[in-house]
């Protein structure tokens, strides 16, 4: 190499390493901008922001433009993170439509402002239950909280008829939950709506002091409920009619809770528009398309959420249909305090 | 020059030291880079003054030192796990007489490509209490692992996924180092063991700071891997808060003591890189470099080297074909990934060539060539980035860019920004070590010679600082490869990279679809850094 380095020191005329590096650059640049700045953004384009995974609604979105012929462009990403981006980008928001999975992330962005009361004729589409109060969003499709089981260990009757039970000392180190989770946090909310702060913050004590097992979120639970290395898992219902889908012996069941309480409460997940939309018309005509009968047939064959406007009739083997679950009295309004459900899930140290 | 062979440059030639003035053609375009790296640290400062008093209560308390302190432990652990790994792997592939040892380099390298929170689900997967290896072992009564949870698991998950950062490093600055000091010290009838700890180590000072630094970094920023092994640490708990909360001003304001810790660390970086300046004063005659015969430590050697590869690319691999089997088996249909695999190779190989060429080399240069604090400072904004977790580098630009640029936002250009926060430091660290094995009286008799301070930088520095300027693109390209938050939220809208459909597979449990991605990933990474290397002469 000091060889080379003399001379190159003496003039030598050969390209430097720096020189080929820097051709590269350009030559990449250059073909960067062509294929990246290629589908120049259309004016027209609906842009939708959705925290719901591209795997899932994607077909929704396709059948919507080849409905009404007007072009989508999606943007994926968490729902944290896409109601987040909604909120730093400011009035500048190039969003027309956040599409979002937990009433949560909905709250937030219609709390500062950013979502448009929908009109009246949609909101009326669904059980005012899944409208938010003000009417900024709407739920688009239900997920029910359930007890996921192994099936190689228990049957339905060993479980528990609520949640109470679970604190029992046969449970011990044997249950998982996600309390970092949005829906989780959705159904501490409504244990303390329904139950009380101190009902609430003894079943979290009593939970911990149970050895209850800690996971990031509701599929790691699922995948570890199956593997067998818990016994019964807190989650969404749909995770492991997922889990089924892909792998039919996977050894693991939805169970409802007997007795009606927050435990088997149901959430949404849902739609808005933004409030500096530009594409007002078509954000619009795309949430009308959400609770059309083809999306919500959809919802319910396909990514195993209960539908919110028609009835049930063709569920997805391991789902019950939700008229036969004993489902709690609770307004999604009243889950507006997570600030208090943090705070909470913070003291008891269930967040650490 | 009748110096003698080795002489440490304890400092700097006179003409070099404080009072010259730095050169406007490296200051401004430092500056410049270094400002536009420093965005991220304003909007953090911006939106922090919007707190509300009770996250100042709720940082003052004992829970914010006690989570503090499993961050810091898991940085020492880390860190210790991760010199213990790369040291003898670097040694290996570039000192010993093993056969494919640049294989070996590409292989050991390709880890760093996959996502920490793929490398952990793939860890739990294998090895958890109910995983893979139990189910191989059932037949001999083994019900049950014991527990991956915790710091153990977050270690090991880490270790495994960062390591390159330091190996890589080392490698670079072995192999700049003047073999005809080893002969020196093998003529004086050192000692392997002893050379190791009176040459070696001193001499590799710098690379091993430099490492370090970056592998404690990723510690600090990272949340997925921590998140899925149940570890909590300072990021993951403010990544979650804010994850319910939306608040953007606490997280701020958390984010900020993030910021500070990635000060004491960089503060703990110069004491650990010492002073003293190391270079060839020598054309380095006769250095014909001879391999160290294994002998029967080959054995171990294969052992290390082969053990390490697998953990880090065979578990990944054995994890993806099961997802694709029992998938494929299930009926589960898979979506073609090639725009997805070009993209990511697109801005990867885009964001390597920037990071080194437009960052790296003023920053580098000043840093290394003055002994000006000023000179310094541009090289050190850049890893502020590196600490932060990505989604907040990610946010941070969606604020400027909505706010102030609209015309750059949502391009490739402004994704371009957001990896060069997140990744510029990465070039940085390689590159200065090479710089200061080269004699900087090699560029002062090119000055000599009447070539301008550019003409120098491009004519003799550039080319005798190749190693370290291809180590620098190699881990850029590795880590934008993997890159998720900033690629999201700063991508052109509908913008598809193979680590964005690997997450989003996994995030819904539709395992089979992020086999086909991951294999690639691994894959094309491997193929991405042969090409890289084979720009190295050996």
């Amino acid at each position: 190499m000091n060889n080379r380095l003399s001379q190159t020191l003496y003039g030598s005329l050969r390209g430097t390493v720096a020189s080929r590096l820097l051709c590269g650059f350009f030559l990449f640049l250059a073909a960067g901008l062509t294929a990246c700045t290629m589908p120049v953004p259309e004016s027209q384009a609906l842009v939708v922001y959705s925290g719901r995974n591209e795997n899932l609604v994607a077909p929704v979105i396709e059948s919507f433009t080849a409905e009404t012929g007007i072009r989508v462009e999606v943007r994926y990403g968490g729902t944290s993170a896409m109601a987040a981006t909604i909120l730093e980008e400011g009035p500048n928001s190039p969003a027309d439509v956040f599409y979002g999975q937990d009433a949560g992330a909905l709250g937030a962005l219609a709390k500062a402002g950013r979502l448009q009361v929908l009109p009246e004729d949609v909101q009326s589409l669904v059980d005012p239950a899944w409208v938010a109060a003000d009417g900024s969003w709407i739920g688009t499709s239900l997920r029910a909280r359930v007890l996921v089981y192994n099936t190689d260990e228990l049957t339905a009757e060993n479980l528990p008829a609520n949640i109470h039970d679970l604190t029992d000392e046969q449970w011990r180190g044997r249950v998982g939950w996600a309390p970092t989770n949005g829906s989780f946090q959705a159904f501490v909310t409504a244990l303390r709506v329904i139950e009380g702060e101190e009902a609430a913050q003894a079943w979290l004590e009593a939970m911990i002091a149970n050895d209850v097992q800690v996971y990031p979120k509701n599929t790691p639970i699922v995948a570890a409920t199956g593997a067998g290395e818990i016994s019964v898992g807190l989650v969404n219902h749909y995770y492991l009619l997922r889990f089924l889908a892909e792998d039919p012996e996977f050894t693991a069941a939805n169970y409802h809770f007997a007795e009606s309480g927050p435990g088997s409460m149901v959430n949404v997940a849902g739609a808005g528009i933004v409030d500096s939309c530009s594409n007002c018309e078509a954000a619009e005509a795309f949430v009308r398309y959400l609770l059309s009968q083809a999306a919500q047939d959809y919802f319910l064959s396909t990514t195993h959420e209960y539908p919110v406007v028609g009835g049930q009739v063709d569920l997805p083997s391991g789902a019950v249909p939700l008229d036969t679950v004993a489902l709690p009295e609770i307004d999604l309004s009243d889950l507006e305090d997570l600030e208090g459900t943090l705070a909470l899930l913070r003291a008891v140290g269930a967040l650490e | 020059m009748s110096k003698p062979l080795f002489v440490p440059m304890w400092l700097r030639p006179q003409s070099r030291s404080g009072q010259v003035r730095l050169p406007a053609s490296m200051v401004l375009p430092s500056v410049l880079v270094a400002g536009l790296l420093l965005l991220p640290l304003g909007y953090l400062v911006f939106r922090a003054t919007g707190v509300e008093p009770h996250v100042w209560r709720d940082l003052w308390s004992p829970s914010t030192l006690r989570i503090l302190g499993r961050s810091l432990l898991l940085v020492i652990g880390v860190n210790a796990s991760v010199w213990l790994l790369s040291l003898p792997l670097a040694w290996l592939v570039v000192f010993s007489d093993l056969p494919g040892r640049k294989l070996w380099t590409v292989l050991a390298a390709t880890p760093l490509v996959v996502p920490s929170y793929i490398g952990a689900y793939v860890l739990i997967a294998m090895y958890g209490p109910r995983g893979l290896l139990q189910q191989w072992l059932e037949p001999l009564g083994i019900e049950r692992l014991p527990s991956l949870y915790g710091y153990p698991g977050a270690l090991i998950a880490i270790t495994l996924f960062t390591y390159p950062y330091l190996f890589l490093g080392l490698r670079s600055a072995m192999m700049s180092l003047d073999q005809s000091w080893l002969d020196a010290a093998r003529t004086l009838g050192q000692s392997g063991w002893k050379t190791l700890g009176t040459l070696l180590l001193p001499v590799l000072r710098p690379a091993l700071a430099a490492g370090s630094v970056l592998v404690s970094l990723y510690v600090l920023s990272d949340f997925g891997a921590v998140a899925l092994l149940r570890y909590t640490t300072f990021t993951s708990a403010i990544y979650l808060y804010w994850q319910s909360s939306l608040d953007a001003s606490a997280a701020a304001l958390l984010m900020l003591v993030l910021v500070i810790l990635t000060m004491v660390l960089l503060g703990l970086e110069f004491v650990l890189r010492g002073r003293a300046h190391i270079a060839r004063t020598h054309a380095g005659a006769g250095r014909t470099v001879t391999p160290v015969r294994l002998g029967r430590w080959k054995y171990a050697a294969w052992l290390l080297l082969g053990g390490t590869v697998f953990m880090g690319m065979g578990n990944p691999i054995i994890v993806s074909l099961i997802w694709l089997v029992k998938g494929l088996a299930a009926g589960a249909v898979l979506q073609p990934v090639w725009q997805a695999m070009g993209n990511s190779l697109l801005v990867s190989l885009l964001a390597a060539v920037t990071a080194v060429l437009v960052f790296a080399v003023p920053t580098a240069y000043l840093a290394e060539r003055y002994r000006k604090l000023s000179a310094r400072l541009p090289a050190r904004a850049a890893y502020i980035g590196f600490g932060m977790p990505g989604i907040a580098v990610a946010l941070s630009l969606v604020f400027f860019g909505a706010r102030h640029a609209p015309w750059v936002y949502q391009t490739v250009y402004l994704l371009l920004l957001g990896y060069m926060v997140r990744y510029a430091s990465l070039a940085v660290g390689p590159l200065r070590t090479q710089l200061s094995r080269i004699n900087p009286r090699m560029e002062e008799a090119g000055r000599l010679l009447g070539f301008s301070e550019i003409r120098v930088l491009w004519r003799v520095t550039a080319p005798a600082a190749r190693g370290g300027l291809l180590t620098g693109a190699a881990l850029v390209f590795l880590s934008t490869m993997k890159e998720l938050p900033v690629t999201l939220l700063l991508g052109p809208t509908g913008f598809n990279t193979l680590a964005t459909r690997i997450w989003s597979a996994t995030e819904e449990a539709f395992y089979a679809r992020a086999a086909a991605p991951t294999l690639i990933l691994l894959l094309v990474s491997a193929l991405g850094i042969a090409a890289i290397f084979s720009g190295e002469e050996l």
